[in-house]
């Protein structure tokens, strides 16, 4: 088996297939238009109980255009990159243009802040991976976990994935960029049994570079550890206290947040955070901040998806919300300029703080650690927030006992403006980077 | 030949120039000693959605993707590979990657072709051609105009309208050869409204199902759910912090079975039981329900959007009881699951797409009707939570732990229900919650059409129903204490 390196199709093919949709846009008659095409490949291999469960191939391509005609719009994408089919697809959206409302905000990005050059973002590191090597980083994975603690009795298995994928975005203002990517991850689940029952846990690492993972060791005795520890889990009475959330659910809190100032829940007024800007929404000492040209960081574009310049800025200073998290459309919904989050935010970072989790653990005193969150129990229109969650019951700065089958519940509003600490255990496994966060104080219901 | 396996025919085989000769060469390379079968998955989607916000339709999307999945199973291993291409060059080369898993040397033969029919729930048809795009934009307005109708307080209304055209084939290395015609459409309205002092609530309605866009013009179908939208709405404008901690709640009928989705359906999904990973692995025969309470899994409602004529590995879906009379019967199978357990499948492979693999998933899961009337349940209860509304769910399957989230709920006073409660999030052990139904209603509902179920990353729809049930403990996530 070869490694996952050549793609399908190169950057000029690529480029090629989007200049030929823009031009078919412009001979039916779009006033302008724009085309993103994207080209992946990987591998990935899941062992379980030391025997290769799944071996996948994957390959990947799509191709998506967006025809205005004056303030018309329409939209289609397709799977198959022959020619045909790239015409097939212009066609659609030109119909579906025929159809759809004139809208005064509608339209590309201002060509002034299209990128023009950026610096290299270090974004692509292909792994040299044969299948053999990556059952064996798994079979490693997943056996360290298995050997980590006698009530490790059951396992889900430990994967090793590697992904290859170039983006190309172009529009009719002459904007032509592309990228290419890499994305790699060792994963492992595994299931802790006592009298009272089982409990599953798993944890992950992802980079870009393959030399930045943990390495498969180190996965596979962080999902043992995790695993094990939730054993014994008991109930709590129906309370309220402080709570700490780990970096991991911390990252889910942040993300509410940003749900919140993104502009297609403000100019619909969808958000508890309408007309905040300029507003205390967290304590004074919180600074979030985004940055895009992270090199190797995950988050990294050198422009957004509609080929607006990417750049780093503040988002929130001194607690103070310095700005929303918008594209063009809603932008011009809101009276505003983009501000290249077309796609989304770019590696978001709160400014960490100088406690590690024990530090914090020691300032919460007596509270709730709060390990793991289910479901979905997020009202973005009030800020009501309310979901099931399993931890540990903290007392005297000292972890108690695991707790489970119990709620945190409160609003977003004042569980962001109540948090105490961010620690300094940032975990940078995806886009928004934290660290643990303590909280004031939320609801707990329970027995 | 059947009508939706010679369209399948047309769509995949006869352009590419592939001949059943050609399909017995790609599955006869898939066997060989080591391989204990295998299959090709061939799928064309076609989806269209089209949304209005702000009174205008301002986005229309169509999206095409077709291609084939190609699957080597060996012992509990699975080889795969995927492709766009559906040419024989591309076959062939998919074939030798998935059956690399088995390290299989030399090639065996697939067995003699028989064509697998499946049930008819639902027509052959297109939906996206069943209503003319003019048609489809003034669906969405007057959808939109009744929304605003009712209520000045009605501040932001927005309207989707999607619609799925799917033909999938399937060829197994065990001779079969099924194809189904899938249509699926989807209307949801969600509504916000501005209430006295600024404060602003927010409430969506739907619905939908395995036919063409008429569906929504019977019966005036989508302007009731703008107006449940509103309805929902305008009650959680006067709702009060829910209350924290464990009570009696009555569920009501219909979408509230989400809970058996999340409390015992995954649990019951074969693999899990296969690997020992879940909290009902082991347990067939137990008492996991209170006596009187039966659970199905069941794939053949005409219509339903959760409901196939065969499952994506070709075989024909069928009702399968999963708790009887409050004992656990059985779990739901796909052909791995099944054959590693040495049981019968049942019709629950289901995959995203081509470039997924198939695994036991759930279609409509509902409890069957007892015999309390609602009211005479409501009465019986001194201090409770009625919740009649939820969106989504969750589980941990290991730990039985699962949530589900109320959007409408309201308190019950001395039997009777008094004010509406803000969501909150419900949660409870699987294994255990079903334990604790001490009455079932006669008023079974299925929900409205609206359901996507999603495991290991992919998502497929699914329906979920139940009578009103009274569960005498669960713990309310609410701020109130």
């Amino acid at each position: 088996m070869t490694a996952i390196q050549a793609l399908p199709r190169d950057q000029q093919t690529m480029e090629s297939i989007v200049e030929q949709m823009l031009d078919e846009a412009r001979k039916a008659g779009a006033s302008s238009a724009e085309a993103a095409a994207s080209n992946d490949l990987g591998l990935s291999v899941n062992v379980r109980l030391g025997e290769v469960e799944t071996l996948e191939h994957h390959k990947d391509q799509g191709v998506a255009i967006t025809v205005y005609f004056g303030q018309r719009k329409g939209t289609a994408s397709t799977s198959d990159l022959a020619p045909q089919a790239l015409r097939e697809a212009v066609q659609a959206a030109c119909r579906i243009a025929r159809y759809t409302a004139e809208d005064s905000c509608a339209g590309l990005a201002d060509p002034a802040l299209m990128a023009k050059d950026w610096p290299d973002l270090d974004l692509d590191h292909p792994w040299d991976l044969s299948v053999e090597h990556a059952i064996e980083l798994a079979r490693a994975c997943e056996a360290t976990a298995r050997e980590f603690d006698a009530r490790i009795i059951n396992s889900e298995g430990a994967s090793t994935n590697t992904m290859r994928g170039m983006a190309v975005y172009g529009n009719s203002h002459g904007f032509l960029g592309a990228y290419t990517g890499t994305r790699h991850s060792l994963s492992c689940s595994v299931v802790a049994a006592d009298e009272q029952g089982m409990q599953r846990d798993y944890w992950y690492s992802v980079a870009r570079d393959p030399a930045a993972l943990e390495s498969p060791e180190a996965v596979g005795r962080e999902a043992a550890r995790r695993a094990v520890r939730r054993l014994g889990g008991r109930r709590l009475t129906t309370r309220q206290c402080p709570a700490i959330y780990v970096p991991e659910m911390a990252r889910s809190l942040i993300g509410h947040f940003v749900g919140a100032v993104r502009g297609g829940a403000l100019y619909r007024k969808a958000s508890f955070l309408v007309d905040a800007l300029g507003q205390s929404v967290f304590p004074d000492f919180v600074r979030i901040h985004e940055q895009p040209h992270l090199p190797g960081a995950l988050g990294s574009v050198p422009f957004d998806s509609e080929g607006v310049a990417t750049r780093p800025r503040d988002l929130v200073t001194g607690g103070v919300l310095q700005g929303y998290v918008l594209d063009s459309y809603s932008a011009r919904k809101l009276g505003m300029t983009t501000t290249g989050n077309a796609g989304g935010v770019h590696n978001l970072t709160i400014e960490p703080g100088e406690q590690d989790l024990d530090d914090l653990i020691r300032t919460l005193g007596t509270g709730l650690l709060v390990t793991e969150l289910i479901g979905h129990g997020i009202n973005l229109v009030t800020g009501d927030y309310s979901r099931g969650a399993a931890g540990f019951w903290v007392e005297n700065g000292e972890i108690a006992y695991p707790v489970e089958e119990i709620t945190v519940a409160g609003n977003l509003r004042q569980l962001l403006k109540g948090i105490q600490a961010v620690g300094r255990d940032v975990n940078v496994n995806g886009n928004i980077r934290t660290g643990s966060l303590l909280l004031e104080q939320v609801t707990v219901a329970g027995e | 030949m059947s009508q939706v396996l010679q369209i399948a025919k047309q769509q995949f085989m006869e352009p590419a120039g592939l001949t059943e000769g050609d399909l017995d060469r790609v599955l006869g390379g898939l066997m060989g000693p080591g391989i204990d079968g295998g299959d090709l998955y061939f799928q064309l989607t076609r989806h269209e959605s089209w949304s209005l916000e702000d009174g205008i339709v301002k986005d229309g999307s169509y999206n095409i993707e077709q291609g084939v999945g190609v699957r080597a199973l060996s012992g509990d291993k699975t080889g795969f590979a995927y492709s766009d291409d559906i040419r024989m060059p591309t076959l062939l080369e998919a074939s030798s990657a998935a059956r690399a898993i088995a390290r299989a040397a030399t090639s065996g033969t697939a067995a003699m072709r028989r064509d697998q029919a499946g049930h008819s729930l639902y027509a052959p048809l297109d939906p996206l051609a069943t209503l003319d795009e003019q048609a489809k934009i003034d669906l969405l307005h007057r959808v939109d105009a009744e929304a605003r109708r009712l209520d000045p307080r009605v501040s932001q209304v927005m309207v989707s309208l999607n619609g799925v055209h799917e033909v999938i084939m399937v060829a197994n290395t065990d001779g079969t050869l099924a194809a189904d015609v899938r249509p699926l459409v989807r209307l949801n309205v969600n509504v916000i409204v501005e209430g006295k002092g600024g404060r602003r609530e927010q409430a969506s309605s739907g619905g939908g199902g395995r036919s063409g866009y008429e569906f929504f013009l019977d019966e005036e179908r989508a302007l009731g759910y703008a107006r449940e939208a509103v309805r929902q709405a305008l009650v959680n404008l006067e709702a009060v912090d829910a209350p924290a901690g464990t009570l009696t709640v009555v569920l009501g009928p219909g979408w509230p079975g989400v809970l058996l989705h999340e409390a015992v359906g995954h649990g019951l999904e074969g693999d899990f039981n296969r690997k020992g990973t879940s909290a009902f692995s082991g347990r067939i025969g137990q008492q996991v329900a209170s006596p009187g309470v039966t659970v199905v899994d069941d794939g053949t409602l005409a219509g339903r959007r959760g409901s196939l004529n065969v499952d994506d590995e070709g075989i024909p879906t069928q009702c399968t009881t999963l708790i009887e009379n409050g004992v656990l019967r059985g779990f739901m199978q796909d052909r791995l699951n099944a054959r590693l357990m040495g049981v019968p499948t049942t019709g629950n492979g289901r995959r995203e797409s081509y470039a997924h693999l198939p695994m036991p998933r759930m279609t409509n899961t509902y409890m069957l009707a007892g015999e309390h009337d609602p009211g005479e349940i409501l009465e019986s209860v001194k201090n409770g939570l009625y919740a009649v509304n939820f969106g989504g769910g969750q589980v941990d399957i290991t730990s039985g732990k699962f949530v589900f989230s109320a959007s409408e709920a309201y308190l019950i006073e001395n039997g009777r229900v008094t004010r509406p409660v803000k969501g909150a999030t419900l949660i409870g052990n699987g294994p255990e919650v079903l334990t604790r139904v001490s009455m079932v209603g006669n008023d079974l509902k299925l929900d409205a059409g609206v359901g996507t179920c999603g495991k290991d990353g992919q998502s497929v729809p699914v329906g979920v129903g139940q009578p009103t049930l009274k569960v005498d403990g669960l713990t309310v996530g609410g701020t109130s204490t």
